[in-house]
């Protein structure tokens, strides 16, 4: 059976997007641009931009000269992948195999799926109006290879359907252009005066080659049909989601949990063959009543631990209110990222970032959340409330070592408290102070340690530390804010050490 | 009628086989963490600081709540070694992550859990205490009944994990399932003659209870590193040069 493919060609399709996502472009002539070498080149060009003789490659200074109100808007370079990439996805409901063709059309081969619209006519006028009602300038055509769908759908003046085995007459009156070559081919063949396909075909092979190279004949042969021309299907990535219909309405708790067991072992088998794990999961249950019921979690690190994910689970089964019944039971996992090999171990080491530990983690941050859960690197502050940071995952390291020059206290007040004290002016460190009512007599010190305060972070004094031991052995680290000048300086315990 | 010397095996084997039985395995391969505790470790069953269990820590107010922590970090960061984890569960956390570091923590290695009620940390604590690959849980809370410490017990003899739990300033001092009771106190410091400053944390370390040992009261220092005794005639501590500055 002969292969039957669809060429579609987008003529604008980023300044499309542009235009459907602000319609307010829609009477204005604007290009997409972007630097290149020191100046800005035109990337894309509207229609209204064409029709004034902007043309792709232009410089927009050149552009400007020529048009002077015309609009220029800064170029995505992706996104002339990522919109053909939708639009591949979105074609998969004409034929399962549907490629892209950078930089600007799309290949469907469409080998027996067009009588399902009722012949080849009508499936092509069905795709080609539903892009152009959604804003898209295309055109399309239909023929048994590529190359002469291609050829058609670019500078096709006639029928846009090649019947089977007419590509030769289709090609004969376009220009060597629409054969997908080179530049310098096409300059080769223009100087020569084969202007037209027709002119150049009917040449023995050997002289072609000769003059143009083998890409000519290639070109040729895929166009014509002798060699085939392969293309990469776009796979759509399928959502982690699992589903699970129940013949009668589940009530009772136990049903929830059964019902989850499984979705949760077909999940946790899709991703453990994808290599993959989840870091976060809902599991909705539909009503009888037409609410939805659904409960989250979130792990630690990426998991596909049935039993792991399952306890986390458990702890919120209890909120999930069934009413009349649950009928539909639906597992989703939004977030997914790819899983650390578990090695096998042959004897167990204590490892700071063994997955025994993150479940764990992942339990406590299931009751109590993920603010519960601190670990801290440190920060290349000296203001002791900032010398630390916390750390955004487990495995987060820290480039600066932690910091042994300068004693810390074991414990520090979240907030300084303030403390009367005796002191002898100016640098001395007090003689008596009194905290909570007590009254402490100082017999050994140390200090002070100045640490001024980051002007860039916030304002206001710098602070001198003292550490004292009073008479009991106990030991603090006390502060006072600013220098004496004048007005009496306010003193703080800030911490205690061991 | 038999030979004393035999005898005395005989009794020495019963003995351990007792403790064996009472949950205080020796791990194999003659594998043993040396605390540096010195002679405070002949109090301890077997003369080994009794790890795989639940260690109770009482202080009364904050300075004793910070001599206690400054002790724990000291037992905790030979029980963490090279690579190990540590988890601190509390309600009110004012521990300062970069002092560990000098009780040989790398703070880094450490995870703390902030909970809001006493009821979470228990309850945090039994979990953490369960998970094998932690070398040590720390757990701060005031109340706790003989039941709860019980569960805490069967969990650590399961796993071996070693936990210490910290009790500031509890409302009544009850019985708990734990292996040993301490009580830990700041001590003045010393330093040499004439010398200014503030000397290397000093306690006063009261072991009031300890399953199948003896209780005892020592004082000690935490100097470079390590604890070290502190003799009553004090003069030994001239060749060391002082840490704080």
């Amino acid at each position: 059976m002969s292969r039957r493919y669809i060429a579609i060609w987008f003529r604008h399709l980023t300044a499309d997007w542009f235009t459907i996502c602000q319609p307010e472009l829609k009477d204005v002539p604007f290009v997409l641009a972007s630097p290149e070498r020191g100046r800005m080149v035109v990337r894309a060009a509207n229609i209204l931009a064409e029709s004034n003789g902007i043309e792709k490659g232009m410089v927009v200074a050149d552009a400007r000269a020529v048009f002077p109100s015309l609009m220029v808007i800064d170029d995505k370079p992706e996104l002339s992948e990522q919109l053909l990439n939708a639009h591949a996805e979105w074609c998969i409901r004409y034929t399962p195999i549907a490629s892209m063709d950078i930089p600007d059309g799309l290949i469907l081969d469409i080998t027996g799926c067009a009588h399902l619209w009722g012949g080849e006519r009508e499936y092509l006028k069905d795709i080609v109006s539903k892009l152009r009602s959604s804003g898209y300038d295309v055109r399309a055509a239909v023929a048994d290879t590529i190359g002469t769908a291609w050829a058609v759908a670019r500078y096709g003046q006639h029928s846009p359907i090649v019947e089977p085995g007419e590509q030769a007459d289709a090609l004969l009156s376009l220009p060597p252009a629409a054969l997908r070559l080179e530049p310098t081919i096409i300059a080769r063949l223009q100087k020569l005066g084969l202007y037209q396909i027709r002119n150049f075909i009917g040449m023995p092979r050997t002289v072609l080659r000769r003059r143009f190279g083998q890409t000519l004949l290639d070109r040729l042969d895929q166009a014509l049909g002798p060699s085939n021309e392969y293309i990469t299907p776009v796979q759509p990535l399928e959502p982690y989601q699992e589903r699970l219909p129940c013949l009668e309405p589940i009530v009772t708790a136990t049903g929830i949990k059964i019902a989850l067991q499984r979705l949760l072992a077909m999940l946790c088998t899709r991703l453990s063959a994808e290599g993959k794990g989840l870091r976060s999961a809902t599991f909705k249950g539909y009503r009888m009543d037409g609410k939805v019921e659904q409960i989250e979690i979130v792990t630690n690190g990426a998991s596909c631990h049935i039993d792991h994910l399952l306890k986390l689970f458990e702890l919120k089964i209890a909120k999930i209110e069934p009413a009349l019944g649950i009928e539909l039971f639906v597992l989703e996992a939004p977030v997914v990222e790819d899983v650390d090999p578990v090695q096998e171990m042959l004897w167990k080491i204590r490892r700071a970032d063994d997955t025994g530990l993150l479940e764990l983690l992942d339990r406590l941050a299931g009751r109590a959340g993920m603010s519960a859960i601190h670990r801290y690197l440190p920060d290349e502050h000296y203001w002791p409330e900032r010398s630390v940071k916390p750390a955004a995952s487990l495995k987060d390291q820290s480039e600066t070592p932690w910091r042994t020059d300068r004693l810390r206290p074991v414990h520090l007040l979240a907030r300084p408290e303030i403390i009367d004290v005796t002191a002898p002016i100016p640098d001395y460190p007090p003689m008596l102070f009194r905290y909570k009512g007590k009254l402490h007599k100082v017999n050994k010190a140390d200090g002070p340690e100045r640490i001024e305060r980051e002007w860039w972070l916030d304002e206001g004094l710098h602070r001198d530390y003292y550490c004292l031991e009073d008479e009991n052995g106990a030991r603090y680290w006390i502060f006072r804010l600013g220098h004496y000048d004048g007005n009496r300086p306010e003193w703080f315990i800030h911490g205690f050490f061991a | 009628m038999t030979q004393p010397a035999p005898k005395n095996g005989i009794i020495e084997k019963l003995q351990k086989e007792i403790l064996s039985l009472q949950g205080f395995r020796q791990l194999p391969g003659g594998h043993r963490i040396d605390f540096g505790l010195g002679e405070i470790e002949s109090s301890f069953p077997n003369q080994i600081f009794p790890t795989g269990a639940v260690h109770e820590f009482l202080s009364s107010c904050p300075e004793d709540s910070a001599a206690t922590t400054g002790f724990m970090s000291g037992l905790i960061s030979r029980l963490m070694g090279q690579s190990g984890a540590c988890l601190w569960i509390s309600s009110k956390r004012t521990i300062f992550p970069p002092a560990l570091k000098a009780f040989g923590i790398e703070p880094d290695r450490v995870i703390f859990i902030d909970l809001t009620n006493q009821k979470d940390v228990l309850w945090a604590v039994e979990e953490a205490l369960k998970c094998e690959t932690l070398a040590a849980v720390v757990g701060e809370l005031t109340e706790v009944t003989f039941t709860q410490s019980r569960r805490l017990q069967l969990a650590v003899e399961k796993s071996r994990v070693t936990g210490f739990l910290h009790r500031c300033n509890p409302r009544i001092v009850n019985t708990l399932a734990c292996v040993s009771r301490w009580k830990i106190t700041p001590l003045a410091s010393e330093l040499e003659e004439d010398m200014p400053g503030i000397g290397f944390p000093r306690w006063n370390v009261e072991l009031r209870k300890i399953r199948n040992g003896e209780p005892g009261n020592w004082q000690m220092e935490w100097v470079a590193g390590r604890f070290r005794h502190v003799r009553p005639t004090f003069s030994e501590a001239k060749t060391d040069l002082l840490q704080t500055g």
